[in-house]
C-alpha cells in the first residue's frame, strides 16, 4: 500500500461507518460532511433573523398582544431598514434582543405564545 | 554616435519601469513573502525567454489628481514565452505599482495578450495580485473587467486558461479566475473572496480573517474554486509547468506524447481492492498501477475528496482519470463530487483528451443538506457531461456500482465506447443489506428468527446479484477482466478509438443543468 493510503485528504483521518441504502462502508469523512448543519424541522412559533443584521427598533415588549402584519421589529441589514411583522395574531411570549444587538442569520428574536 | 546615445536612453526607460513601483514598494512585497511581477514570470517561463510588450503604457487618468501619478506599466506585466519550450500568453499584475490596482490601460493591456493567446492559439496565464479596481477611474475600471470576462468566456474551450492567484484577487476581480480552466493558490499569499472582512464586519457583524475567509486552504477544500495548492510560489510555478506538459496547447492539438513507460512494479493492481465491498482503498493505487511510470497528477487534491481527477498517460498519451474515491465517504456522488467529475469530463472534452472512469461507489450521498443543496440538479450535471462528451469514454467497474450511480459514472448507457468489469464488480440497484431488507420484508419480519432470516436472504442475493455477469449477460459490460489485463485493454480500446467520430444533432448550446 502507498502513502496515499493513510488519508486521502490530506489528513490522518479515522476510519467511520457509512451507511447508505442499508449497507455499511468503512471510510473517512469530509470535514464539510462533518460539519454540516443538522436539520432540525422550523418552529412558527419562533421568530427567527433571516439575515444578519443590527436591531434598530424593538416595538413590542414581552406579554403584548399583536395583530397579523403588525411590525415587531425593524432589523438593519446591508444599509436596509427591514421591519418585521406578526406573521398572525399573537401574544409575545418572550423577546430574546435589544435595539442594539448584532444578530448573525438565524439567531431566536422573539417566541409567540 | 546619436545612436548610442538613443540606446542609453531606452535602457535608462527600461530600467525605470522594470523597478515598477519602487524599491521601497519592492521590499514590503518581498517582506509579504511574494516575489515581485517580473520574478514570477521569470521563475515560472524558461530562462530568457521572456519578452515583455506594453512596458510604456501610461494611464491618462485625470480626477483625483491622477494627472501627476507616474504608474509604472499602468501595474501589469504582459508578454510572451516560453514554458518547456512550447509558448505562452502571460500578464502578471504587480501589486508594487498602486496596488495592482486596475485601471482602464492596464486592463487594456491584460486584454492585448488575451487577444493574443486566442488568435496564436496558446495557453494563457495570468498572475493575479491586485487590490482590485482603481476607484478614482471609476467606471472606466469596471469596464475594463468587464472586457476581460468576456474574454475568457469566449477562449474557453479554445485555449487553456491558467489563473494564479498570488495575493489579493477580491471583488469583481475574482471572476475573471472563476471563468479559467484552473485556479493554483499558495498558502498565505493567495486571498480570494467577493466581500472582504473589513465590509463583512461592518455590515453583518461576523469577524474573519482574510485567511478564514477566502485562504488557499479555503479554496482547495471547502469553495472548490481552487484547483492546485502549493506552498509556496516555486512549487505553484512547478505545479503549472507539470500540467503544462499533459495537456494540449489548444483544442485543435494533442498534448506533447512522451515515451511510454510500464507502471512502477511497487503498484500490484491485483492486490489493491479488498473483495468485501464495504472496506475502503485507495483509487490513486488502482490509477498508478495503470498509468505510464504510475505519474498520476491530480487536480483538486482536497477538494470533494470522494472523487478523484485528474491526468495520466497512457503509452505516451494524456489521458483524464474519473474514479469514485472508497476511502473518503465510501465514495458516494453528492453536489461537490458531481461538480467536480462533470467539469473535469467537459475540459477532456474540450480538449480532446480520452477519458477513462474507474467505478466503485454505493451511490448518492443521503441527507437532507444534499437534496436541499440541490443534488438533483448537481448529480445532473454528471449525466450531462458524460452524454455529451464526443472522445473516447473507458470505463472500468472495480467493484460496487449501485443504482443511479452505476448510470452516471460513464455507464454503456450514456454512451461509453468500452465498459469492462473486474470479477469483483457488483452491478446492482442497491447494496445487498438495503435490497435484501426490501425485497424479503414479508418473509424477514414473519421469520421464527428474522436476523438469521435476513442474513440468509442477503446470502441468497449476494450469490445472484453481486456480481458482474448479469451486466455482462445483458451485454451491458463489454468484457469481465482480471485486474492484471487493465492496462493492457484500456491501451488497446484506446488504439481502436483514435478516430473516433460522433455527431450530435445540429443546435446552438444544449443546456447542462448549471
Amino acid at each position: 500500500m502507498s502513502e496515499n493510503t493513510k488519508n486521502a485528504a490530506g489528513s490522518d483521518k479515522p476510519l467511520q461507518k457509512l451507511n447508505i441504502n442499508g449497507d455499511e462502508y468503512l471510510t473517512t469523512f469530509t470535514r464539510k460532511y462533518e460539519n454540516r448543519k443538522k436539520w432540525t424541522p422550523p418552529n412558527e412559533k419562533e421568530l427567527v433573523s433571516f439575515i444578519p443584521g443590527t436591531i434598530r427598533q424593538v416595538l413590542i415588549k414581552e406579554g403584548d398582544v399583536v395583530k397579523a402584519n403588525q411590525p415587531l421589529i425593524v432589523l438593519e441589514a446591508m444599509k436596509m431598514m427591514n421591519t418585521i411583522y406578526a406573521p398572525f395574531d399573537a401574544k409575545i411570549k418572550s423577546v430574546h434582543m435589544k435595539t442594539g444587538d448584532r444578530l448573525p442569520k438565524g439567531t431566536l428574536m422573539l417566541v409567540f405564545e | 554616435m546619436a545612436l548610442k546615445k538613443h540606446i542609453l536612453e531606452l535602457q535608462k526607460k527600461r530600467q525605470e519601469v522594470q523597478m515598477g513601483g519602487g524599491e521601497k514598494a519592492i521590499e514590503k512585497q518581498v517582506a509579504m513573502g511574494k516575489m515581485t511581477a517580473r520574478d514570477r514570470i521569470n521563475t515560472l517561463l524558461d530562462e530568457n525567454s521572456f519578452q515583455e510588450y506594453d512596458m510604456f503604457v501610461q494611464h491618462d487618468a485625470r480626477d483625483f489628481d491622477m494627472a501627476k501619478k507616474v504608474l509604472h506599466g499602468d501595474g501589469v506585466v504582459i508578454g510572451t514565452g516560453n514554458v518547456s519550450g512550447k509558448p505562452v500568453c502571460i500578464f502578471a499584475q504587480d501589486f508594487t505599482v498602486a496596488g495592482g490596482s486596475l485601471g482602464l490601460m492596464h486592463s487594456r493591456k491584460i486584454v492585448k495578450i488575451m487577444d493574443h493567446a486566442l488568435k496564436m492559439k496558446v495557453p494563457l496565464i495570468g498572475i493575479n495580485d491586485s487590490g482590485g479596481a482603481r476607484i478614482q477611474e471609476g467606471v472606466n475600471s469596471l469596464a475594463g473587467y468587464g472586457e476581460i470576462f468576456f474574454r475568457n468566456t469566449i477562449s474557453s474551450g479554445v485555449i487553456p486558461q491558467i489563473s494564479v492567484i498570488l495575493g489579493p484577487c477580491a471583488g469583481g476581480a475574482v471572476y475573471s479566475p472563476a471563468l479559467t480552466d484552473f485556479v493554483f493558490v499558495v498558502e498565505n499569499i493567495s486571498k480570494m473572496f467577493i466581500t472582504g472582512p473589513e465590509v463583512i464586519k461592518t455590515v453583518l457583524g461576523e469577524e474573519i480573517s482574510m485567511e478564514d475567509l477566502g485562504g488557499a486552504r479555503v479554496h482547495s477544500e471547502i469553495t472548490g474554486n481552487a484547483h492546485f495548492f502549493a506552498k509556496s510560489e516555486q512549487e505553484c510555478f512547478d505545479q503549472i509547468k507539470k500540467l503544462l506538459s499533459m495537456i494540449p496547447a489548444n483544442n485543435k492539438r494533442k498534448a506533447v506524447k512522451t515515451t511510454p513507460k510500464p507502471p512502477k512494479a511497487a503498484y500490484k493492481i491485483g492486490e489493491i481492492v479488498p473483495e468485501d465491498p464495504s472496506l475502503p482503498y485507495d483509487v490513486r493505487d488502482v490509477i498508478k498501477a495503470i498509468v505510464d511510470d504510475s505519474d498520476f497528477f491530480e487536480i483538486m487534491q482536497n477538494w470533494a475528496a470522494n472523487m478523484v481527477i485528474g491526468f495520466g498517460r497512457m503509452n505516451g498519451e494524456t489521458c483524464g482519470f474519473v474514479c469514485n474515491q472508497p476511502l473518503v465517504m465510501a465514495g458516494v456522488l453528492d453536489v461537490d463530487s458531481s461538480d467536480k467529475a462533470a467539469r473535469f469530463i467537459r475540459y477532456c472534452d474540450a480538449f480532446d483528451i480520452p477519458i477513462i472512469t474507474l467505478e466503485d461507489l454505493p451511490g448518492y450521498l443521503p441527507g437532507v443538506d444534499q437534496e436541499h443543496a440541490g443534488v438533483i440538479r448537481h448529480g445532473a450535471k454528471i449525466l450531462y457531461a458524460y452524454s455529451e462528451a464526443t472522445v473516447p469514454k473507458l470505463t472500468v467497474i472495480l467493484r460496487k456500482a449501485y443504482g443511479g450511480g452505476y448510470i452516471a459514472m460513464g455507464s454503456r448507457h450514456l454512451r461509453a465506447d468500452f465498459v469492462f468489469a473486474w470479477p469483483t464488480a457488483e452491478i446492482a440497484v442497491m447494496g445487498p443489506e438495503g435490497a435484501a431488507n426490501i425485497i424479503f420484508r414479508k418473509e424477514i419480519t414473519e421469520a421464527s428468527d428474522p436476523n438469521e432470516m435476513r442474513r440468509q436472504k442477503v446470502q441468497e442475493y449476494k450469490e445472484k446479484f453481486a456480481n458482474p455477469y448479469v451486466a455482462a449477460s445483458r451485454g451491458y459490460i463489454d468484457s469481465v477482466i482480471a485486474p492484471e489485463e487493465t492496462r493492457n485493454i484500456l491501451l488497446h480500446a484506446l488504439e481502436v478509438s483514435v478516430e473516433k467520430k460522433v455527431e450530435l444533432p445540429d443546435k446552438k448550446h444544449g443546456l447542462p443543468p448549471f
